[in-house]
């Protein structure tokens, strides 16, 4: 790399910057003496240099160098203010053979963006942001940054950065250096020959972490902004020399670059619809009931409204669930809907089961409830008021004090909760044991014969795809439903 | 190999499965109930087909992430719920501006402010009228069962991407908390390069995308460029599910879980004998302003309104049919669920 700034036109600049409105199509947009300018032609040159013109994808921000589109000929976005590192972060995430770069100012960076920018760099983004510290809003008029040095004028501090209300300049540099991730952060300037050979020096580097896939890299610029600080170019390096480095000392702050490992591509995305089908998709099972099969027990000719309520744990959702599930495979129309939120806040656990042959108008079940499952005393006060006057109501008799009922309620009281827990062992089975009491319980109340055995096969295929991979969970579960089935004999 | 297509999900879940089976590669999001599983089943779905999962750093970060991944010419979708859509809307405004497709699933919760996590449907204003800056407007389908949850999903991608513009699934937490069995659709294959894509080379220029027009002509046009595309949309693509329109003196308007309610008032109010229909819109931009008007022409006398939210729908029946006929409302808010009595109660009320 030679040490001299070509000062020519980088091939990877437009031979006349057509996209510039207006008459003049040579020249860029920015002031005389502005930084943008100095570091978009450190950039074209890194880009070139490297050879990766054609997968550079530039993230362009708000702020003077919104239309940084104008000269750069790679592909390009112009984002919302102080969001580019996210959407660079959308880029390589979704094209890992990009090279991508985040440009951005003071305010988008550190005031605005500030957070999508530490997010970023936190992650390890494969990335490089470019920092332009101007020490001022460019783009909108001259107003306070982060970056406004204590004391300095601008147009909304025109008496000058107090730091007792308005604090100090932020070291964005030794902020990003608290992260664990990033690989290379250094601060350069744009002052002296002698620091854009600098300057130059680590945009090269950047550029070429980004063709190493190295990981992320932050270049934060210190740069002139002679029009608003009211300044002539000597004065305003004067400024940056003697004041703004007092704040932002130059010079490597992180280099790890050495001793990180290239990041090798991700595996490619998986896209043939037969191997995302295999993926997706579950195998059918050999022995699925056919699409036309029908359960003829005339419990069936309505539908059924079903609620379930309890004690977080007991495996209330997941009771509703496997009976849902048996329902979908028996060609019901099922629906599952839970009690989110504050309810189980306080530990309770309540589901609504409908299961049709008719389409299922809502979910939530208040009223009408033909089957009610409550293992806790609030769930049966809260639910009771819904259940039918001939309702059916299962209740864990350790648990629930039954209040007076309408005297066509059939009501059963099995001791399935500490059934799970001395018979077999884990109250996570009690749903199974209620699964089995339910079962017996269906049996007494019109459940045909035929029915009957295809309940128990229902269950056991629901059980199989629920636990299939987990040694012995298959067994204890039908354990505990034969056992909830004989507690209901007794 | 033959395939258990049909399964027991969530809505919630049902709209990652859309969204894999139709081709997306990333997901961006950042929790909130009752939005959560959505980024909980990405985050498990997506890679096992080697597909992008980030957890963002807040619905800002998504959104834009979003952004990104569209540039880069893949598909790509964020979810979220009221709170967290208000924070993505200047993003979409420029998704808007830059003509470029994106799917956001807002499952809608109790607002003002932070509200609680029950169902509601306030969104309304901020998803279908644009709610960022700028004159703009969204695709937006409202599924009201699981099953529309994964298949709106997929088609959201389809057509956010033919007209190149962000749609959104609009639902609420009833149907994203909600299980039932769904049919999967096949998956497409999804790798080509879209038009828009950045750095795409067009008359030896790398493409680039901006939403920054400093001449008012140059943006007059870009406006009017957007509308005549919304005002041919209007035109083809409303989507409404009808019942019992035809003889209805009364005609219920209702999406979401809302429509759920009054579809199970409707069988209820039949069986009475009470002439009254239902209008479902199955998307809400383009709004169904022909299915309403044929139900004016038809001589219904009477619409009402069935909304979680303190009427917002009803804003636009009434502008659909230029208020030719009464409407009036039932509603409740701040999470409280309608009842189908709730609903036989009020059309019985406009007898
Ligand atoms: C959301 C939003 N808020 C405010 C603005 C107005 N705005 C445009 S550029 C800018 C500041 C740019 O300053 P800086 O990032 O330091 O870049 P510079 O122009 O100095 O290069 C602001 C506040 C905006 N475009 N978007
Ligand atoms: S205002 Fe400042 S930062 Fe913007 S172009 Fe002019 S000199 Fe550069």
């Amino acid at each position: 790399m030679s040490e001299k700034v070509k000062f020519g036109r980088s091939p990877v600049f437009f031979e006349t910057f057509n996209r510039r409105p207006g008459p003049i199509k040579k020249n860029m947009h920015y002031c005389p003496g502005c930084g943008h300018g100095i570091l978009h032609k450190l950039i074209a040159e890194a880009v070139d240099h490297y050879g990766i013109q054609k997968n550079t994808k530039f993230i362009s921000p708000v702020g003077c160098a919104v239309f940084a589109y104008y000269y750069f000929n790679f592909g390009n976005i112009s984002v919302p203010h102080g969001r580019a590192p996210a959407v660079a972060t959308g880029v390589a995430r979704a094209n890992p053979e990009d090279y991508v770069i985040s440009y951005q100012g003071d305010g988008d960076l550190a005031a605005i963006g500030f957070n999508e920018f530490l997010q970023a760099a936190n992650r390890g983004e494969n990335i490089t942001v470019f920092f332009v510290n101007n020490s001022n809003y460019g783009m909108t008029g001259g107003q306070m940054a982060p970056t406004t040095l204590p004391g300095q004028k601008t147009t909304t501090s025109p008496y000058g950065r107090n730091p007792l209300t308005e604090g100090y300049p932020t070291p964005v540099c030794e902020i990003v250096n608290a992260l664990t991730a990033p690989v290379y952060i250094e601060r350069v300037a744009l002052t002296t020959p002698a620091r854009i050979a600098a300057a130059k020096r680590a945009v090269y580097k950047g550029i070429q972490n980004l063709k190493e896939r190295k990981g992320f890299s932050l270049i934060e610029v210190v740069s002139p902004c002679p029009v608003n600080l009211k300044m002539s170019a000597e004065q305003v390096n004067e400024f940056i020399e003697k004041q703004m480095m007092n704040y932002f000392p130059l010079g490597v702050v992180r280099d790890k670059t050495a001793e990180t490992e290239s990041r090798p591509l991700p595996a490619p995305v998986i896209r043939e619809s037969a191997d995302v089908e295999k993926i997706l998709f579950t195998e059918k099972r050999k022995d699925s009931v056919a699409a036309d099969f029908r359960n003829t027990s005339s419990m069936f000719d309505k539908e059924l409204r079903v609620k379930i309520g309890g004690f977080g744990g007991q495996g209330i959702l997941s009771l509703g669930v496997m009976l849902a599930n048996m329902g979908m495979h028996r060609n019901f129309n099922v629906s599952w809907m839970p009690s989110y939120g504050p309810e189980q806040r306080g530990g309770s656990a309540c589901c609504s089961v409908i299961v049709s042959r008719k389409m299922i108008p809502s979910p939530i079940l208040e009223s009408g409830i033909d089957l009610m499952i409550a293992t806790t005393q609030t769930a049966l006060e809260k639910y009771l008021p819904g259940l039918k006057e001939d309702g059916i109501l299962i209740y864990d008799s350790s648990a629930v004090k039954l209040p007076e009922l309408p005297a066509a309620m059939r009501t059963y009281g099995v001791d399935a909760i500490d059934i799970a827990a001395t018979q077999l062992g884990s109250a996570k089975c009690a749903n199974s044991v209620l699964m089995g009491v339910l079962a017996a319980v269906l049996a007494a109340n019109g459940l045909n014969e035929a029915d009957q055995a295809d309940f128990d096969r229902a269950f056991a295929e629901a059980v199989e795809e629920k636990f299939g991979k987990k040694p012995g969970a298959v067994e204890m579960n039908v354990k505990a439903y034969e056992a909830g089935k004989k507690a209901f004999q007794n | 190999m033959a395939y258990q297509k049909r399964m027991l999900l969530k809505g919630n879940e049902a709209a990652v499965y859309g969204a894999l089976l139709a081709g997306c590669d990333c997901y961006f999001g950042y929790p909130i109930t009752p939005a959560s599983e959505i980024a909980q089943s990405a985050a498990l779905l997506f890679p096992k087909l080697n597909r992008t999962f980030v957890q963002a750093e807040s619905e800002i970060g998504a959104i834009n992430m979003v952004i990104g991944c569209v540039a880069a010419g893949r598909r790509s979708m964020t979810a979220s719920s009221g709170l967290g859509i208000s924070l993505k809307q200047e993003a979409i405004s420029y998704l808007a501006a830059y003509e470029m497709p994106a799917v956001i699933v807002d499952v809608m919760r109790g607002g003002p402010g932070l509200g609680n996590i029950a169902p509601e449907q306030a969104d309304y204003f901020q998803v279908v009228k644009g709610g960022g800056h700028g004159s703009y407007r969204c695709l937006v389908f409202t599924p009201n069962s699981v099953q529309e949850m994964c298949d709106m999903t997929f088609q959201a991608f389809t057509m956010a991407e033919k007209y190149r513009m962000p749609a959104y699934v609009l639902t609420d937490g009833v149907i994203g908390q909600m299980m039932e069995s769904v049919e999967l659709p096949a998956a497409v294959k999804y790798d080509y390069d879209p038009e828009w894509k950045m750095g795409n080379i067009i008359n030896g220029e790398a493409n680039c995308i901006s939403s920054i027009y400093m001449e008012p002509n140059d943006l007059e046009a870009l406006n009017k460029k957007l509308q005549a595309k919304y005002k041919l949309i209007e035109e083809v693509e409303q989507s409404v599910e009808e019942f019992y329109v035809d003889d209805a003196e009364i005609v219920m308007v209702a999406y979401g879980i809302s429509s759920r309610v009054a579809q199970g008032a409707l069988e209820q109010l039949r069986a009475e004998g009470i002439k009254v229909g239902l209008i479902r819109p199955k998307m809400v931009f383009p709004f169904p302003r022909k299915s309403l008007n044929s139900a004016v022409e038809r001589g219904v006398k009477k619409f009402l309104c069935v909304e979680l939210s303190a009427g917002q729908l009803i804003e636009d029946v009434r502008l659909a049919i230029e208020c030719k006929r009464p409407v009036e409302l039932c509603n409740r808010m701040g999470g409280n669920l309608l009842t189908c009595d709730d609903v036989c109660a009020a059309v019985r009320n406009m007898i």
